[in-house]
């Protein structure tokens, strides 16, 4: 037992000196604690928080892979090379090596900048403060990646990462005390410090913008581009994609975005692990259809008319809002945050269905970037302790209305 | 009128080393002790010193609040050391017993002849008062205070504890003289709650009200009942007894004797022969184990699992306690015991956890904490093992900013430390749940009272 023999002594040495904290956070990475109950409970049952991350981790690794696969298609679909796909899921042109290596090293760096930067911050904050590096950054590090276009540039997320885990979380105590989810509050950093990069039809495709460069520097080339089906419709222009490949992701968007598919297989995964709330989950995609359900009713009644510039996006049919943009992406993994959601059971009806609410809103609204959910959870992470007041002050009315019938 | 009580939020925290219901009778040990730390909020103020002969029911110590509520030396003796630990707080009154015990004569009494004045006198008197707890704060029911209700609960729903219907098969006298002596204390009723599909002594008292109880632990704790049965309002006091406890008040009423004598399971992995013994309460946990015990890397509990005080082979068994739990200490660390599957622990979620698969499989748990203390992160988890109508994080928050009013609108009245076990044993977090309603409970007492 040499290596965890020589890791205790060295955890016995740190102990009390300001590198504890960092020593420890390796140490509890590779073997779980030695230590025991003392008062309370004596025995304490097998989760712990790095477990939990942990698992919110493996629901996201399906998103990443195919992230890696969308990345390389989408590229190649619009140099050319290849041909969209025609066989269902499965279908070759999509799953093919040279499609992944082209996602890999683009991806890859992403994720390695979001981890090292965002655990740096960590460690730092770690020591200055004396306490243990929380294990909230693991999920928030993996989320990053995904939630960005393909071409972010890496500074760009390190200024992003290093903003969203200082002024998004470690200014409030850390993990467990923010008020706003830190990988959106990274998110819209960047969405509103560098727009260009965030949102329009160069972002999407892996070269578009470099290539975007070229041709303005007086290349004689195509240019490439690949609109979001959201992107087309705020144009009211068609999109040519079909359910099934919606459906399955095999269009552009946020690198870990599209895949509903693999998003609902990670979200049921989460729900039957206990982790994610499906409370939440399910009363946000409610919300959602009952707002695009609306929006459908207001274009049928002829209100809006095809000359509006809503048209597009109010008469998408109103369950296809499920399927495009991050609408999906965001319910599964950001809106069931539980520290910055409702922590009521109640609570989490009311603000899941407002989020899918007021994300379909948002998209249908807002005419520079037609996406609603990122604004619409953080949002929602504001009212939240509001809700849970209102929540919990049933539970204190209930008791004080007992203790009146029994004086009355 | 009998209500029963169904619970459907909760867990049974099933273990190895489930007593056998065979009860062996130890002999007189040599030493005992009284802890005052058993009775919280109590200061305690010395009848005894060192040297002097006591019998068994003789006072040692009185409250410094209240001079009338005596603690009783469950043997006779000679005390022999009075250990004091910082601020020269008294922590035990050790009495070496005499080989043949000389028992105070209180006489005997007719509990239904008796005036709720008398009862109490008589229950002052020969040192069985501290056996009546009283909610809120969860301490030793304050004399002067009367009660709405009075709560027995006789289902035991904690991790391997103590079989009551078993441990109190006989004892149909002594409880129904105590609970008639209840009856006395109170205008409102007497709640006896029994496991809904067992065979309870109980069952068949006079004067009570009967309720059966059913669902997973913590259906067995008494404020789960009393939140079901008739809740704590602010202003109310309801007071609590165990059924074990019951029998040592009948009995002193029957004969005039205080008998500190009861059954205590022996329970857990760490035993190897897991079974029933007789013993005083006080005895020294080495003179109760003897060489039932596996002594290597073991936590010797007084109490269960979930809400007992850890004592070692020299400590004593708790004034409350009826049962020893013995399970192996976790002191070593895991490789990767973060991520990868797990299935020889207990876990309320699914997170690679297998113990849902096999509802009834019994777990050799250690006292590893399985992670370290972090801030509460995970929401929703608690609800599902807490039946009270309370929300408990919430009501936790409010106990660690100190925020009185809120505690007193979250419930903080009908709640006690071992409501709140289950919730701290399945924390993500590793937060000292019980410790925190505790201090919680305290800091009200010390303010409003």
């Amino acid at each position: 037992m040499g290596l965890k023999q020589n890791l205790h002594n060295l955890k016995e040495k740190y102990k009390g000196t300001k590198m504890a904290p960092a020593f420890n956070a390796i140490h509890t990475f590779l073997y779980l604690p030695n230590e025991t109950t003392h008062n309370g409970t004596h025995i304490k049952a097998a989760d712990d928080l790095k477990r939990t991350m942990n698992i919110v981790i493996m629901s996201l690794v399906p998103c990443l892979l195919f992230g890696m696969f969308n990345a390389g298609y989408q590229h190649h679909l619009a140099l050319g090379d290849i041909q969209s796909v025609s066989s269902g899921f499965f279908s070759g042109e999509f799953w093919s090596i040279d499609n992944f290596m082209v996602g890999f090293w683009k991806i890859i760096p992403l994720v390695i900048v979001s981890y090292g930067v965002g655990l740096l911050v960590e460690f730092i904050f770690a020591v200055i403060k004396g306490h243990e590096v929380e294990e909230g950054y693991l999920v928030t590090g993996m989320l990053v990646p995904l939630i960005v276009p393909i071409d972010t540039p890496l500074w760009m997320l390190s200024v992003a990462v290093v903003f969203g885990v200082v002024i998004g979380k470690e200014v409030f105590g850390g993990t467990g005390m923010n008020i706003l989810n830190p990988a959106l509050t990274i998110r819209a950093f960047l969405f509103f410090a560098y727009p260009t990069w965030m949102s329009g039809d160069k972002v999407w495709v892996k070269g578009a913008v470099e290539r975007d460069q070229l041709i303005a520097a007086g290349e004689n080339l195509d240019a490439i581009s690949g609109e979001t089906v959201l992107g087309s419709l705020a144009k009211t222009q068609p999109y040519n994609y079909d359910v099934s490949e919606m459906f399955f992701g095999f269009i552009p968007g946020s690198i870990g975005e599209t895949s509903t598919l693999l998003i609902l297989l990670g979200g049921l995964f989460l729900i039957f692990t206990k982790i994610g709330s499906w409370r939440i989950m399910l009363s946000a995609v409610i919300g959602a259809l009952v707002m695009g359900f609306l929006f459908n009713s207001v274009v049928d009644a002829d209100i809006i008319t095809s000359g509006s510039k809503f048209y597009g996006l109010m008469s998408l049919e109103f369950w296809k809002h499920l399927l495009v943009g991050g609408f999906a992406f965001g319910v599964v993994y950001m809106a069931t945050d539980p520290v910055t959601a409702s922590q009521t059971n109640k609570g989490k009806w009311i603000y899941g269905f407002l989020i899918g609410f007021i994300s379909i809103a948002i998209r249908v609204f807002n005419p520079a970037y037609p996406e609603g959910v990122m604004l619409a959870i953080l949002l929602m992470n504001v009212f939240a302790p509001t809700i849970d007041h209102y929540v919990v002050q049933g539970n204190v009315k209930r008791r004080q209305k007992r203790l009146k019938a029994k004086t009355a | 009128m009998s209500q029963d009580i169904r619970i459907k939020k909760g867990l049974d925290v099933k273990l190895v080393g489930e007593a056998d219901k065979t009860t062996a009778t130890i002999p007189l040990g040599s030493v005992y002790a009284v802890k005052p730390d058993d009775f919280h909020k109590i200061t305690p103020k010395l009848l005894v010193k060192v040297g002097e002969e006591v019998q068994a029911g003789e006072a040692l110590f009185y409250n410094k609040a209240n001079e009338a509520l005596l603690f009783p030396s469950p043997v006779s003796g000679e005390v022999i050391e009075i250990v004091r630990g910082a601020k020269r707080k008294v922590l035990e009154i050790k009495i070496l017993a005499d080989k043949k015990q000389q028992f105070k004569d209180f006489g005997k009494k007719d509990a239904s002849a008796l005036s709720g004045e008398e009862v109490k006198a008589h229950l002052l008197a020969a040192g069985c008062w501290p056996f009546i707890k009283q909610r809120p704060y969860d301490v030793v029911a304050n004399p002067e205070g009367q009660p709405k209700a009075i709560f027995i609960s006789a289902y035991a729903s904690a991790p391997l504890a103590a079989d009551l219907d078993y441990t109190l098969q006989g004892k149909e006298a002594e409880l129904q003289a105590a609970v008639t002596a209840l009856t006395k204390l109170t205008e409102g009723k007497i709640h006896v709650s029994v496991s809904k599909n067992g065979n309870s002594p109980l069952a068949g008292l006079n004067g009570v009200s009967l309720h059966k109880v059913s669902g997973p632990h913590p259906s067995g704790n008494v404020s789960t009942q009393i939140g079901k049965i008739d809740p704590i309002n602010k202003g109310e006091v309801v007071w609590v007894v165990t059924p074990q406890d019951l029998v040592i008040i009948g009995e002193l009423l029957l004969t005039g004797k205080f008998n500190a004598k009861r059954t205590v399971a022996l329970t857990g992995s760490k035993f190897s022969n897991p079974s029933y013994v007789e013993v005083l309460i006080g005895a020294t946990i080495a003179d109760i184990v003897t060489t039932n015990l596996d002594e290597t890397n073991e936590r010797i509990i007084s109490g269960n699992v979930l809400s007992g005080t850890q004592v070692n082979k020299n400590g004593f068994l708790g004034f409350y306690d009826n049962q020893i739990t013995a399970i192996p200490e976790g002191d070593d660390y895991e490789f990767f015991g973060w991520n990868k599957p797990v299935f020889n622990k207990i876990s309320n979620s699914r997170a690679l956890t297998f113990s849902w698969l096999t509802p009834n499989k019994k777990f050799d748990l250690n006292t590893n904490t399985n992670g370290e203390h972090r801030a509460f992160v995970l929401t929703g988890a608690y609800e599902q093992v807490f039946p009270l109508d309370i929300y408990p994080m919430q009501i936790l928050k409010a106990c660690l900013y100190k925020d009185l009013d809120e505690m007193e609108a979250l419930g903080m009245y009908e709640v006690a430390p071992e409501d709140f076990a289950l919730t701290e044993f399945i924390c993500v977090s590793k937060q000292p749940h019980q410790q925190i309603i505790r201090e919680g409970l305290d800091l009200m007492l010390e303010e409003i009272g």
